[in-house]
């Protein structure tokens, strides 16, 4: 990355105290172009505080939030509590914050695998689906910063590895710099060029390897999953998709 | 047909209009209660138009827009749910209308009409009101529909996108304030919340849009308040409440027909 571009976010010194308790202790953080920064910690750290003030849904009490002005943000939040009394089919959802008319929304449809998924209720959609749809929208709006909190919640580990590399992705395809949280450092190791381990004030951050070795992450963490159990290594002759379906790898593998 | 019961039809088929557009984000909202209060506390604003001698509807939908910043300003407050401050909202502003209205002794209140509606009553200006307070809120949802779709969907997500969301909500309040006041002659300020949210409720079955919904919920009630005006008519029964029971009714019937899940 280089270090004198402007970044398209940043975070300076964040404190916070709301009901009496201290949620955020002098945070800082930068987001560059085509940057994935990724803020992991346990639960009651911050982490979405830390997101919704550098969104601009809370204020803080200190600290300052810059971001690089004319950016555009693509938000992908942790819920949607949409009410069963709402008919809302997934396009319906799409056009909300975009043009359906947009040149890529086809494009995005179809990157996103949720072309069948068009026409349903929203409240119908597995975890997995509706995430991807949150993602669709959020992309919709050709963003250059995506904030996605928690993107993988709810979806189950075959289908959280294929979201994490769509992110990937993403960031290659538009360039764009992305901020997210996530509650699980080794599934994000691949994807992330940067983690900030976040425990009301910044524990420790910096490449991921780097961060899963460090004591304060150790400390707040415990030993790596894979320290204690024994890794099954083996080769999968198929993988799964996206929606869980079985693709077979029939270019390297010849069956019978 | 006789003139008041043209003009109860016409004025009812109004206030079915523009209830159930409305009532169809008071029902996604979660709203109810709150509809309820700016409801019962419009019989305050009856009592003080009297007490200061101004317009009652100008004066309930004034008394509206002071409870609902009131309101936001009490949504600062996490010591207390929001179904308790509506609670006490509600209550006090419904009991201190009526102890309002006992001290002018000068005046005789129909209370009844206000709590329950006079919709056989109903004159020309009433009419006027209330079509043109109705038109008024149709505009405005038309031409806020989308952000206030994009803000009922979810909240933060239409901020970050760019919607005003603490105008829009404002302005939601002040929709409804305007309902209340011009339909409170109509179905009273106890009954006026059911007109916004059985048709709606009623609409869903077969809504598979929320345009769909909010038109299907304007269309039941429009019929609802033809079958009771109807039934009131015919049985003698007071014509608010029929209309009411009639909009019940056809809710129940939406339901019948097994559990099918919503489309």
């Amino acid at each position: 990355m280089n270090e004198k571009m402007t970044p398209l976010l940043e975070a300076r010194e964040i404190s916070i105290r709301l009901q009496g308790r201290q949620l955020l202790e002098r945070v800082s953080l930068q987001v560059g172009q085509g940057e994935i920064v990724t803020l992991i910690g346990p639960n009651g750290a911050g982490k979405t505080t830390l997101v919704r003030i550098i969104l601009g849904l809370l204020k803080a009490d200190q600290g300052e939030v810059v971001v690089k002005p004319g950016v555009r943000i693509g938000y992908m939040p942790q819920q949607l509590a949409l009410s069963e009394n709402m008919p809302l089919r997934v396009e319906r959802f799409l056009s909300l914050g975009a043009d359906r008319s947009a040149s890529d929304f086809a494009t995005i449809v179809d990157e996103l695998l949720i072309g069948k998924l068009l026409r349903q209720p929203m409240q119908r959609l597995s975890g997995g689906e509706r995430q991807r749809v949150l993602l669709a929208r959020a992309l919709m709006r050709r963003p250059e910063l995506l904030v996605l909190d928690e993107p993988v919640q709810g979806v189950d580990v075959t289908g959280q590895a294929a979201l994490y590399s769509l992110i990937t992705e993403i960031r290659e395809r538009f360039g764009c710099g992305v901020l997210m949280i996530s509650h699980d450092l080794h599934l994000v190791m691949a994807t992330t060029d940067q983690v900030l381990c976040l425990n009301q004030h910044v524990c420790c951050s910096g490449h991921p390897e780097s961060v899963s070795q460090h004591p304060a992450y150790l400390e707040l963490f415990g030993a790596p999953a894979s320290a204690r159990l024994a890794v099954y290594t083996h080769h999968h002759d198929h993988t799964h998709d996206i929606h869980g379906d079985v693709e077979t790898e029939s270019e390297e593998h010849s069956h019978g | 047909m006789d003139d008041f019961l043209l003009r109860a039809l016409i004025a009812g088929l109004g206030v079915a209009l523009v209830a159930g557009p409305l009532g169809v984000f008071v029902v996604w909202r979660r709203m109810a209660y709150f509809g309820d209060t700016l409801a019962h506390s419009a019989l305050l604003g009856v009592a003080l138009g009297f007490l200061l001698g101004i317009n009652l509807n100008l004066s309930v939908i004034l008394l509206g827009i002071v409870l609902a910043l009131l309101l936001v300003a009490m949504g600062g407050n996490r010591q207390l749910s929001q179904d308790t401050q509506l609670g006490i909202l509600a209550h006090s502003a419904l009991s201190l209308g009526l102890v309002v209205m006992a001290f002018q002794t000068s005046i005789r209140v129909d209370l009844m009409g206000y709590l329950f509606g006079d919709i056989l009553a109903v004159t020309a200006s009433d009419l006027l009101w209330v079509w043109g307070g109705g038109l008024c809120v149709l505009l405005a949802l038309g031409l806020f529909w989308q952000p206030l779709l994009s803000l009922t969907v979810h909240e933060e997500l239409a901020q970050v996108e760019g919607v005003p969301v603490a105008r829009m909500r404002l302005l939601f309040m002040l929709l409804i304030a305007l309902v209340i006041a011009v339909s409170m002659k109509i179905v009273g300020v106890l009954l006026i919340t059911s007109m916004m949210i059985i048709p709606a409720a009623a609409a869903r079955r077969f809504s598979r849009s929320p345009e769909q919904m909010a038109l299907i919920a304007a269309g039941i009630g429009a019929i609802a308040v033809a079958l009771g005006l109807a039934g009131s008519w015919h049985w003698d029964t007071p014509a608010g409440p029929s209309v009411v029971v009639a909009a019940a009714l056809l809710f129940a019937a939406t339901q019948l027909g097994g559990k099918t899940g919503y489309p």
